[in-house]
């Protein structure tokens, strides 16, 4: 390595002669530009940027130089090695891209495969559609309530105004805990719960109570002995026949969908007074099949309104079995089995498919009704 | 109730061509349960015909057919075949003619047939529509009936909708021609003709002779004599017709009109032989020991309670229920008694109940009959056995009559209209109030408000200024005497339609209760494990408890069992869930789902050992705390368990090589997965339970309390449940871990300094539970441990017999500073150190 020249003659020093330093630059572009693969380009590199490269001696002798001469070769070889090294790092960007591409190419998979982990299960429509009612009325701030399903016959049936020998008691077709005279039942509806909520709480009362209930029937396609109801019950001070309605036509558009409604046809039960059926507008056709044979509708059977459940102005004897001050307080109660609502709304041709635990059933569903 | 329309139109002034259909649709809105309309769907041409000749042809298959023409009123016989040889050469026949429709869709058209062609047929009462007349043959009509040509659909009213009524307890006058009619009339704005506006021609007394014992259970009872009848006389046919189509089988002209006047006035009848009566008829209670042989032939024990009809000879009927072989009309009775009553619902009520027997004549009685009716009921059947059997009518009558009528309610004129809270004005109210018969007035001065229930409480009294009304309800409406029994008849007829639609405001909720949010979560976890929500019913026996292998004693065979069971296999309800969801795991295997990952939530019913019946209490007000308690007292125990049954793979075989087989320990994962759900650390150890497997059995346990199982099922119990070996299962008290749980989590603080790693393993005996290994460790590690994991697992030759060697990874961290080497070391041995003193670790090296 030579030291520094006083009388040092810079024409004499090779590499920093223009020309030199130009081909120096054009030998390590051509290099690159050569460079098929990552491994050719690092190659490339240390021959032309590295710490025995041309280029790099050449910067070393720019010091031997006289103080008047060095700034001209800085600029030059400067120059020469900015073109340099964006020239690296430009092939290095394509070629690593290419590799990249490569790679990812190589690892391509069927990613419609399937995989082992257990897939999501389900829950039982009954759930979920027990699950929304609930929601749908705590939404109204009303409570959920609950109760026994092996039941104290008093709450089943005397509180509510079924008396022992009237003929609505026997038409329960209930199911007796023994011994015979136990006093103790499967409950034959949830509304138990109501007289239990009464007796327990103090109005205003605002509660929904879905539940599984027993009657003794045999399983076919419409009936099974075991099923699902949920119930409403309301007792405040003014509460009219015209709440219910107002709660009904709510409920229906949460269950069903907009511009729906529901209507009210006169029946018995002991627990009401006035008592009513509930119908639910069709939400298929919207009452577009009555009396259209072209566009006959499957869910109601071209009704154009599908029965539903019960409801009713909480008979006064009720609210008085349960310590309710009926000249302070009046209240409704509604009822529908959720089976039926499945029935219709889901297109369940056949109860015994809900109720024998086939899986497939549930499958169905998911995590959505 | 079946209700034949022409028999409505006989009493209501129904638009002519007014549908069944039409006629349903107005009563279903009035409140009637109408549950089908059936149309008739017959069309003609259906005439008269007279035979005028026929020949007798035996054919190869063994029958003989008839070949025969007739006389249907054209210039040229019809020939047609016909099956049947109940008739004669100029017998008037009914004949079905080409281009026809029967009842049900039958088109008839000319065919050839042995060897003819028939031109139509002659027709049979069931092929008319009217049901088997008994005839076995085609239906002949009386001589002079009509004659050949006539429409037969006309004569015959063979063209009827019948509309099929579901009566409701309250509505008992609904149970009769005359009800119907009533509600019809008031829905078509029309007068009713009442077919029980009769004239009375009895005196009054003189009849047969009374007594009646019981006034209280038989306040009314009329009987009338007709003497002379022809036994042998027909029933016409208008009459077999409606009676048919009423879903009564006519059977003689004594029992048709006794039928036929309950039908139509809803006032059940009772027809004596009067030869075979002896002294006088007694109504009176049973005593112990009588017997009577009923109208169905049956020797019926009776009972104290029951109500008798009797005579010198005994028991001659079960009141209002059925009544006894040996004095029941016979086709050789001349003189008939006929018995019309009152008898008390409940007294025929539970006689029926009694008795399981349930008659056309009980219906009616238990939902009460107006009590004015005996007397006009007595009449009707009288002129019609007059009339129609040509007997003579005595005027002589028996009338026993204590009924007290209904008395009047006091109710504000405006109750109606709170109740809908809708604008119903007095003059709506009155109007619909008398539409329903009853009788209303201005209250009279000084009169206060019936109350609401008719209990024990004061009437509302604030009432001042407002106007009252004095409602007497009519005679066959026993069903209204509260004010919201006639808000309803007011608001009914008013229309439900018309009441408006408004959403109460309810005072603001809390949401879901703590326990119904935790139930929710531990399902979403569930399936968001794999596992498939099923519900199954909660009914079990001893199969179940023998397949689940339960010892003799297990306390799970003591259960709340059903007096009136589905199946006498399965008298009981279940002590737990597995019994009736392993059923479920069997019925999907079954079907083939042999991989299968199910789950239920439910009640188990668990009895509370010796407990008091729940008391019937009174409902005239709240019972006292006390007696609610003794209610809740009398139930069993019912915790909400979760049941999990997991059978075949758990994760299939595939492209990435073998599944996993369904474990013990899926089952026992799942079992924290629950509890985790929930917020609860529940104490897991080895437990021993049917029906797991004894040595493949995790028991959870929180605060002391044993809470579930979940592990391998037995070898045998998957056998008895036809499941996959090694098929597993979890069941937990889930109300006891949600009640378990955390009432709310504080938030702790968590350290930034390094986290410092050591593995520790252990040798120790097998039969030493790694949980409880861990518990050792966690404890003598100290506070400065901040997790201590299982991460290995080995038995084998290098450690010996008897022995397992557990590898365990500690993370040790401190809150404020970076722990020293010395200070892990020492955690460390502290650690180790309880494990040594504890269970004889040794720890292993390399
Ligand atoms: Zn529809």
């Amino acid at each position: 390595m030579s030291g520094p020249n006083t009388d040092y003659d810079p024409v004499e020093v090779t590499p920093l002669h223009a020309e030199e330093v130009e081909r120096t630059r054009d030998e390590a572009l051509k290099a690159f530009t050569e460079a098929a693969d990552l491994a050719a380009l690092q190659d490339a590199k240390g021959t032309h940027l590295g710490e025995k490269s041309p280029i790099a001696l050449a910067n070393r002798e720019i010091g031997a130089l006289p103080p008047q001469a060095r700034k001209e070769a800085g600029q030059r070889i400067g120059a020469a090695r900015k073109a340099i090294n964006e020239a690296f790092a430009g092939r290095l960007a394509v070629l690593e891209a290419e590799h990249e591409e490569r790679m990812l190419a190589t690892e391509r998979v069927d990613a419609t495969l399937p995989w082992h982990t257990p897939e999501l299960g389900a829950r039982h429509p009954l759930s979920l559609i027990s699950e929304q009612v609930a929601d749908v009325f705590t939404a109204l701030g009303w409570d959920v309530a609950e109760g026994p399903e092996v039941e104290a016959e008093w709450l089943n049936f005397d509180a509510l105004n079924f008396l022992p020998d009237h003929p609505a008691r026997q038409m329960q077709d209930t199911f007796f805990v023994e011994p015979a005279g136990s006093g103790t039942v499967l409950r034959t509806h949830t509304s138990p719960v109501q007289a239990r909520s009464m007796l327990t709480r103090k109005p205003p009362i605002y509660v929904v109570v879905p539940g599984r209930v027993f009657r003794t029937d045999e399983l076919d396609a419409t009936h099974t002995p075991v099923f699902y109801q949920v119930e409403g019950l309301v007792v405040d001070e003014g509460i009219t026949l015209a709440h219910l309605k107002g709660t009904l036509d709510h409920f229906v558009v949460s269950m069903f969908g907009e511009g729906l409604e529901a209507r009210l046809r006169p029946n018995f039960f002991p627990f009401t007074e006035p008592s009513a059926e509930v119908d639910l507008k069709c939400f298929v056709c919207r009452g577009a099949s009555v009396g259209n044979p072209d566009r006959p509708c499957r869910t109601c059977g071209s009704e154009g309104w599908i029965e539903w459940g019960g409801c009713g102005v909480v008979n006064p004897r009720v609210l008085q079995a349960c310590g309710i001050d009926t000249d302070r307080y009046s209240g409704f109660a509604f009822g529908m089995g959720l089976e039926r609502t499945l029935m219709f709304r889901n297109g369940v041709e056949d109860m015994r498919d809900m109720v024998e635990g086939d899986v497939r059933f549930s499958r169905q569903f998911g995590m959505e009704i | 109730m079946r209700v034949p329309l022409s028999w409505l139109h006989e009493y209501v002034d129904l638009p002519a061509e007014v549908t069944g259909r039409d006629v349903g649709e107005k009563l279903i809105r009035a409140g009637l349960e109408v549950e089908t309309v059936e149309e008739s769907d017959l069309t003609g041409p259906l005439v008269v015909g007279k035979v005028l000749t026929y020949d007798d042809e035996p054919q190869k298959n063994g029958k003989t057919i008839r070949w025969c023409s007739l006389d249907i009123g054209k210039d040229e016989p019809q020939w047609v075949v016909c099956g049947a040889n109940n008739f004669e050469v100029g017998d008037l026949v009914v004949v079905v003619l080409p281009g026809a429709v029967l009842p049900g869709g039958f088109a008839i058209s000319a065919r050839k047939t042995y060897g003819h062609v028939s031109s139509g047929m002659i027709c049979s009462s069931s092929e008319l529509g009217l049901g088997d007349d008994g005839t076995h043959g085609i239906v002949v009509l009386e001589p002079g009936e009509a004659v050949p040509g006539d429409d037969a659909i006309e004569l015959l009213a063979l063209r009827d909708d019948v509309l099929d009524i579901a009566v409701t307890p309250d509505r008992g006058y609904c149970l009769s021609i005359r009800g119907v009619a009533r509600e019809a009339a008031t829905a078509y704005g029309v007068e009713l003709k009442d077919p029980a506006g009769l004239r009375l021609t009895g005196s009054g007394q003189g009849g047969y002779p009374v007594r009646v014992d019981d006034a209280a259970a038989c306040s009314v009872f009329v009987t009338r004599t007709v003497t002379g009848i022809d036994p042998k006389a027909l029933s016409p046919r208008w009459m077999q017709k409606r009676l048919l189509a009423s879903g009564m089988r006519p059977i003689s002209i004594g029992v048709d009109i006794t039928n036929y006047v309950m039908l139509e006035l809803g006032q059940p009848i009772h027809g004596y032989d009067k030869a075979r009566l002896s002294g006088e008829i007694v109504v009176r209670r049973a005593t112990p020991g009588e017997k009577l042989m009923t109208l169905d032939d049956q020797t019926r024990e009776l009972d104290a309670e029951d109500l008798l009809i009797t005579d010198d000879s005994g028991p001659i009927g079960v009141a209002g229920v059925m009544g006894g072989a040996s004095t029941e009309i016979s086709d050789a009775t001349a003189d008939v008694v006929i018995e019309a009553a009152h008898f008390h619902p409940i007294v025929i009520a539970r006689a029926s109940r009694r008795h399981k027997l349930s008659s056309e004549a009980s219906r009616r009685f238990e939902r009460e009959v107006d009590p004015l009716l005996p007397r006009y009921a007595a009449q009707r059947v009288a002129d019609l056995l007059v009339d129609l059997a040509g007997g003579t009518l005595e005027a002589d009558e028996t009338v026993v009559d204590t009924h007290a009528l209904p008395e009047p309610t006091t109710i504000r004129a405006d109750h109606s209209a709170r109740v809908a809270g809708a604008s119903i004005t007095i003059e709506e109210t009155l109007r619909h109030l008398r539409s329903v018969g009853c009788t209303v007035e201005p209250a009279p001065a000084g009169a206060v408000p019936a109350p609401l229930a008719a209990g024990v409480h004061a009437p509302a009294t604030e009432v001042g200024g407002d106007d009252l009304l004095s409602v007497t309800p009519p005679s066959w409406r026993p069903d209204l005497h509260d004010p919201n029994d006639f808000a309803e008849e007011v608001i009914r007829l008013f229309g439900y339609d018309n009441v408006p639609s408004i959403l109460p405001p309810a005072p603001g909720g809390q949401g879901l209760t703590v326990a119904q949010r935790r139930r929710r979560r531990v399902a979403t976890a569930l399936v968001g494990a794999g596992l498939t929500e099923v519900v199954s019913y909660p009914f079990t026996g001893a199969a179940d408890f023998d397949a689940m292998g339960l010892p003799a004693d297990d306390p799970r065979r003591t259960t709340v069992k059903l007096v009136n069971p589905l199946s006498d296999e399965e008298p009981s309800m279940q002590t737990m869930l597995l019994a009736t969801l392993l059923r479920t795991a069997e019925r999907n295997a079954g079907r083939g789902a042999t991989d299968l990952a199910i789950f239920q939530t439910g009640l188990v019913f668990l009895p509370k050992g010796e407990s008091k019946p729940a008391p019937l209490l009174p409902v005239e007000h709240r019972p006292s705390d006390a007696e609610i308690q003794t209610l809740n007292d009398a139930l069993p125990d019912q915790p909400l368990h979760v049941g999990v049954v997991l059978t075949g793979s758990r994760t299939p075989t595939g492209w990435w090589g073998k599944g996993q087989p369904v474990s013990w320990a899926d089952a026992v994962q799942l079992a924290r997965t629950i509890a985790s759900a929930v917020g609860v650390e529940p104490k897991v150890r080895n437990g021993e339970v049917a029906p797991w497997h004894p040595g493949r059995c995790a028991e959870f346990s929180v605060d002391g309390k044993v809470v579930g199982h979940a592990g391998e099922l037995h070898p045998k119990v998957c056998q008895a449940f036809g499941l996959p070996a090694r098929s597993s299962a979890v069941e937990l008290d889930l109300e006891a871990l949600i009640t378990a749980g955390p009432s709310s989590i504080a938030a702790h603080p968590f350290s930034s300094y390094p986290v410092a790693k050591e593995d520790v393993a252990l040798i120790v005996p097998a039969d030493v539970a790694a949980a409880e290994v861990e518990a050792a460790l966690a404890e003598g590690a100290g506070e400065l441990l901040e997790s201590v994991r299982l991460f290995d697992l080995y038995t084998g030759e290098q450690i010996g017999e008897g022995k397992k060697s557990l590898a365990f990874a500690l993370r040790f961290r401190a809150a404020d500073r970076t722990l020293k080497e010395n200070e892990v070391a020492d955690a460390r041995q502290a650690a180790v150190q309880v494990a040594v003193d504890r269970f004889g670790a040794v720890q292993r090296v390399g």
